[in-house]
């Protein structure tokens, strides 16, 4: 309870005082660390760490190469986190992406060896959306918990795989293949399909009716479907949009590896750590907030700590340690409310009689 | 305007609206009034379009609708003020204002517009406090409302039904509200307004309808009628004996809880005295802290200065697991995210407390719940029964029993009654008597003065965080406003006029 008992009232006649601020905190302002800025500050500040260590042991770290080979780390679990981030705000979650990618590569492989690249895409494409539309249709329409729904999709995927394929198949044209290895002056082609990916995203989630309803939807669905949102329809679609860019990194590590592989997306985790990406770029996990820019930001901070560590040539069982313990403290300093008080317009309760 | 006729809703075999009729005119407040699980919230549902009637029709200027999404009564021009706020804390007013249907240009969300019009609309309204782009969760619970209410306007709704818009607000917060709803009916709208307090319900509405037990008993205009026919009409019965008879001398004990000095950073100089079957009430306005010193008592918000002690040892709990150690209960204001585990069981509920702090021994066993469920006369359909199921007065019978088999010597209640209904309201209060004359030690706080002076045996009198006069038994109303009001009356800057949030 603020008393004010200087000022003077700002306006018109003087009001009887009943109410004041109650126990709830209306006194001061919660304000916690802005994620997005926090975890680019975190990049930043990662980058210039790994720069200091390993110019101690003598090597470099800003190179251009290393750069390139930084943003080249990126990509494929970039456009999967982007994917991540649609679901997760939307109060979701999609831990089939991992599969998805696998399967998606050998479609694509093997749909590229039969028939032309642009079939390919278009199957690849067209698998997403198919995986997508049964994830979401699962978790409205059964109304099974998106953790257990999507699961059971990667059981599913994987089960298709491993019946089908023991090893790699098809083969990538070279044509294709240049979607992963050419560059446009120092940069490759795929940030740049990143780049555009993450960007739609960006433009869905802010500024289309959608992505408002993507962010009700994950902050409240209750409240959401009484202000007349189709929540159902809103979560089919994240995943959908997830799916998609899945398939998006599916087509491209199947230019990177020149073939479909079954170990393609596992392999690498995709699942979890686009969660983690996500999660380090502040998004809330029950959805509704952040968004995709933080999700780049926990994908680049990934990315240079990886280099790093190669460069250093450090134990990989340390580098997961380490791993974990940036998320972990993250994700505690995002839940920590930094409070401030409000400006000295009312000030705190008189201990002076 | 509106025409509701033959409505009938069943769940799951139960049938909780029998044959329902209601019209409403332009430009009219209608008042809907029942006791809780007397069907005016499915009423009110179903003419949202959350629950399809199971017969009956909905007519809205001539056209007949069925709805089967909030969204389609929402278009028909239905808005709806609920008691959950069904706002999204972490965006901003304008976004919240226009979710569901965001105005576009060229296939995006137009922001500015979106904006601007949310800024016309508070203008119309005359509230200056908010700005389109402030955050819902920095405003206080009566703007949040009124960003409802904005929310309504801006699909153009013809009809706005308000459910119990008063329960969260403070007093002149109340009056806020209450000159809002003259100025939207002035503009042609129909308020259907559902409160379980008459006098607001006398004071804005034009009629006033009276559902019990799912069937409606009548509809009269309110200039034709009286709280006590409407109190009667509701619950079929009078209820004169309303409060039950206060302690007699000699039942008044020992004592059982004193505080000397105590204080933290919202209250101060706080002497309090509880004695075993005795009900001591704490008057004061919102935010005199009330509240505060409930918790600071129970530990949840400890005292930081001063002494205190719980049947003669002295102890000042930090935690509430000491105060329950103690025998120190507290029924908070907010019994669904304080009181109660809501998808848990009647009986999980009721063992809650004695499963987590084993005060007396074993936690009790079955049977004993049993008992004590039957004590607090809980109406429920089985132990097993989730308590969000529950009516208000039932959840707060619950809370209740949860305290009681942790075999407690002093109980506090902090709003005991807010949001129960007349019947529920009248069985708590007599449980309370029966407590307190069987020994223990009751403090209540509540807004309803009314039920204060009725219930207490002695009032303190609370203003900016201390306790600053004691009355006795049978205060009049006016001597604690008195006292609560009193210092504030010189023109001090007072908070409630800031611009919350503004940036």
């Amino acid at each position: 309870m603020t008393t004010v008992e200087s000022a003077p009232a700002p306006s018109g006649p003087p009001r009887k005082r009943t109410s004041l601020s109650g126990g709830k905190g209306l006194s001061t302002v919660r304000r916690s660390v802005d994620p997005v800025v926090g975890v680019w500050l975190a990049a930043l500040a990662v980058t210039i760490l790994g720069w200091i260590v390993v110019a101690a042991q003598g090597g470099n770290f800003l190179t251009t190469s290393n750069a390139v080979a930084i943003l080249q780390n990126c990509v494929a679990l970039g456009l999967v986190a982007v994917g991540q981030s649609a679901v997760i705000l939307t109060g979701s979650l999609d831990l089939s992406v991992a599969y998805l990618i696998s399967l998606g590569t050998l479609v694509a492989a093997e749909t590229m060896a039969s028939g032309g690249v642009v079939t390919a895409v278009l199957a690849v494409l067209a698998l997403s959306v198919a995986v997508g539309l049964v994830n979401g249709l699962i978790v409205t329409g059964l109304k099974v918990n998106a953790f257990i729904a999507t699961l059971g999709m990667a059981f599913i995927l994987r089960g298709w795989i491993e019946d089908n394929y023991t090893g790699p198949a098809g083969e990538v044209p070279v044509s294709f293949q240049r979607l992963g290895y050419d560059r446009i002056g120092p940069i490759p082609v795929s940030v740049f399909l990143l780049i555009a990916v993450a960007a739609l995203m960006w433009l869905i989630t802010r500024r289309t009716r959608l992505g408002h309803h993507m962010y009700a939807t994950g902050g409240d669905e209750h409240a959401a479907r009484l202000s007349g949102v189709r929540t159902g329809r809103t979560v089919v679609l994240a995943h959908v949009l997830c799916s998609l860019c899945v398939g998006a990194a599916a087509l491209f590590l199947a230019a990177r590896l020149a073939a479909g592989a079954p170990w393609a997306g596992t392999e690498a985790r995709y699942d979890l750590e686009s969660i983690a990406a996500v999660v380090l770029g502040g998004t809330a996990l029950a959805g509704g907030r952040g968004g995709v820019a933080g999700t780049l930001g926990g994908v680049f901070v990934l990315a240079v700590l990886d280099s790093v560590f190669n460069q250093l040539s450090v134990d990989p069982f340390f580098k997961n340690v380490v791993r974990g313990v940036v998320i972990i403290a993250a994700v505690a300093l995002y839940a920590r409310p930094r409070r401030t008080p409000k400006p000295p317009k009312a000030l705190p309760e008189g201990r002076t009689a | 305007m509106l025409t509701m006729q033959g409505v009938s809703k069943s769940f799951l075999g139960v049938r909780v609206l029998h044959d329902v009729g209601l019209d409403l005119q332009p430009g009219e407040v209608h008042a809907l009034v029942g006791e809780n699980g007397a069907g005016k919230s499915t009423l009110m549902k179903v003419l949202a379009g959350e629950h399809a009637p199971d017969t009956g029709t909905i007519t809205l200027d001539g056209t007949a609708h069925t709805f089967s999404h909030p969204g389609q009564a929402q278009a028909a021009g239905i808005g709806i003020i609920h008691q959950e706020f069904a706002l999204l804390a972490h965006r901003t007013v304008a976004e919240n204002v226009f979710l569901g249907r965001e105005p576009t240009r060229y296939g995006l969300v137009d922001r500015a517009a979106m904006e601007r019009r949310t800024a016309e609309l508070l203008a119309e309204i005359d509230e200056t406090g908010i700005t389109p782009r402030t955050l819902v969760r920095d405003l206080s619970v009566a703007r949040q409302q009124t960003v409802e209410i904005v929310k309504a306007l801006a699909s153009d709704v013809r009809v706005l039904v308000m459910d119990e818009p008063t329960a969260p607000l403070a007093d002149h917060e109340v009056a806020l509200l209450s000159a809002l709803v003259r100025r939207l009916t002035a503009r042609g709208l129909g308020i259907l307004y559902i409160s379980h307090r008459l006098g607001e319900v006398f004071d804005l509405s034009r009629r006033v309808t009276v559902l019990k037990d799912g069937r409606r008993v009548t509809t009269v205009r309110t200039a034709d009628t009286t709280p006590d026919d409407i109190v009667r009409a509701m619950v079929g019965r009078d209820l004169t004996a309303y409060y039950p008879p206060r302690a007699r001398h000699d039942e008044i004990g020992d004592v059982t809880l004193t505080v000397t000095g105590g204080g933290n950073s919202r209250i101060r100089d706080i002497d309090l005295t509880l004695r075993a079957g005795e009900v001591v009430g704490i008057a004061g306005l919102q935010g005199a802290g009330r509240t505060s010193l409930a918790r600071a008592l129970f530990g949840a918000a400890p005292f930081t200065t001063g002494a205190m002690t719980v049947g003669g040892r002295p102890l000042r709990p930090s935690t509430p697991r000491q105060a329950i150690r103690a025998g120190i209960a507290l029924v908070t204001e907010d019994r669904k995210t304080e009181g109660l585990a809501l998808r848990q069981s009647v009986r999980d509920n009721a063992l809650l407390v004695t499963r987590a702090v084993a005060v007396r021994g074993r936690p009790p066993a079955g049977r004993e719940v049993t008992a004590l469920l039957g004590r607090v006369r809980l109406q429920s359909r089985g132990e097993d029964q989730q308590a969000q199921f529950l009516s208000g007065g039932n959840q707060q019978k619950v809370v209740i029993a949860k305290w009681l088999a942790a075999g407690p010597r002093v109980l506090l209640f902090d709003e005991p009654t807010r949001g129960v209904d007349v019947g529920a309201k009248a069985a708590i209060h007599t449980l309370v008597r029966e407590l307190a004359r069987e020994g223990l030690a009751v403090l209540i706080i509540s807004s309803e003065l009314p039920e204060l002076i009725g219930m207490s045996d002695r009032i303190h009198v609370m203003s900016e965080g201390r306790l600053v006069g004691e009355l006795p038994a049978g205060a009049t109303e006016e001597s604690i406003m008195r006292l609560a009001t009193a210092g504030s009356q010189r023109p001090s800057g007072a908070p409630d006029t800031r611009r919350e949030g503004a940036a």
